[in-house]
């Protein structure tokens, strides 16, 4: 049905909705604290039938671009660790480049099971957010290697009114976990922060707001590898990745200048739905096309 | 066509004595150009596309020939080219090219700052990440 409706419209009217779905995706995502990549793939592929492929491709360049605007402001605040996020990036720099190669490979359908499953996932770990506190890792074991690299850190907090200082355990679990997170990203095209942050926070004992603010500062070299792949492979349609590029990154500045974040938990009960839904849409889509 | 969000410095908590011009302010300023330089090309490419289509507002055919596969500039050499005529599609891939860019040449500057700081540990680990960058670039041509 999509697909028909979509050969009825002129390219005019593609670019504006395109555009302004892409809004609605930033702005949502900069709400809900996730990458605009879990709301856009879905919504160009199953609402305006654009291939997986040019759907992902366009996606990356637009978790890039979000990345980086929101990467400023966090590296600028030294929220991030910037020696934990060039450490780490050797894994999911390799892990984006398997991903991006294997979408080339396997069929379009199993895109959207591993998409829906991701999703669903995705879902979980923000429900589980939303029902307890996070628990805090104990104290940290000693680690050799991260004492050698120099990956202990500190952050100010402001609710503290102090810098905290921290310090950084079991790097090669980290580095094998973000293999798997950089995989995921390069053969979906999502930021997969949902990955990342348990990674950093729970293996690696980051303080939360460090490992938000490290994850979304690596998603940019992630994606960056991964869309080289896609480039190189024509799946960057500029006449989709452009109107998406810019309508996620003004809807995410957008949702970050003028809106504070929302807390209240009945919206992200909500939103925690509506993943769960679409992921089933994808899985169903994924198996029987 | 779209308004250009001016990434302006966030209204930071840029708190007390934070003063001095380390390797973190330089990176910031160098994504947040990035990305704007690569929005306006974005944004200057599809106006131009449409102003040179008149036929791109009536049409619904030019939306079938736009999303088939196989056009539009896909190699570096056909996105400058495209760049010299002047032709929509081109600017835009050339500012999601600048995008795409901006990390990798986070990558180099991060390289540079370890190898002024003598850190030849993370010297290594960050030209290994830099290469496996330029590989991706590669590598999908190749299949």
């Amino acid at each position: 049905m999509a697909k028909d409706a979509a050969t009825a419209v002129t390219p005019f009217l593609f670019t504006v909705v395109v555009f302004i779905v892409s809004l609605g995706a930033g702005l949502l995502g900069s709400l809900l604290g996730l990458g605009g990549g879990l709301i856009l793939v879905p919504v160009l592929t199953l609402a305006l039938g654009v291939d997986i492929r040019y759907a992902v491709g366009a996606s990356l360049v637009a978790v890039i671009a979000t990345s980086s605007g929101a990467a400023a402001g966090y590296v600028r605040e030294r929220l991030t660790n910037l020696r934990v996020a060039m450490f780490l990036e050797l894994a999911t720099t390799a892990g984006a480049l398997t991903g991006a190669s294997l979408a080339g490979l396997i069929h379009g359908r199993w895109l959207y099971v591993v998409f829906g499953t991701v999703m669903a996932y995705s879902a979980l770990v923000m429900l589980r957010r939303l029902s307890g506190g996070e628990c805090v890792a104990g104290a940290p074991v000693p680690d050799a290697l991260a004492d050698r690299l120099g990956l202990h850190g500190s952050y100010w907090d402001e609710e503290a009114g102090r810098e905290v200082p921290y310090r950084v355990t079991r790097p090669l679990t980290g580095l094998g976990l973000m293999y798997g997170a950089g995989t995921v990203s390069g053969l979906l095209g999502i930021g997969s922060g949902a990955l990342k942050v348990p990674a950093m926070d729970l293996a690696m004992g980051l303080p939360l707001k460090v490992s938000t603010a490290t994850s979304n500062f690596m998603m940019g070299v992630t994606a960056a590898a991964s869309a080289g792949v896609y480039f190189a492979r024509g799946d960057i349609e500029p006449f989709i990745a452009g109107p998406v590029c810019a309508g996620v990154v003004l809807g995410a500045f957008t949702g970050s200048h003028y809106l504070t974040r929302v807390k209240s938990s009945w919206l992200r009960g909500l939103f925690v739905v509506v993943l769960l839904g679409v992921a089933v849409q994808m899985l169903r889509k994924g198996v029987s096309p | 066509m779209s308004v250009e969000p001016s990434l302006s410095p966030a209204a930071a908590p840029e708190a007390l004595s934070r003063d001095d011009v380390g390797p973190e302010l330089l990176i910031s300023h160098l994504l947040r150009s990035g990305v704007v330089l690569s929005l306006t090309l974005v944004t200057f490419g599809m106006s131009l596309t449409f102003f040179h289509h008149p036929d791109y507002f009536s049409s619904a055919q030019a939306l079938q020939r736009l999303t088939t596969p196989e056009r539009g500039p896909q190699g570096l050499t056909d996105v400058l080219a495209g760049v010299g005529e002047a032709r929509g599609q081109a600017f835009v891939m050339a500012g999601l090219l600048v995008l795409m860019a901006t990390p990798v040449l986070r990558v180099a500057l991060s390289l540079l700052v370890f190898s002024r700081q003598r850190d030849r540990a993370f010297v290594a680990v960050t030209f290994t990440v830099l290469c496996l960058l330029l590989l991706s670039f590669l590598t999908g041509g190749v299949e």
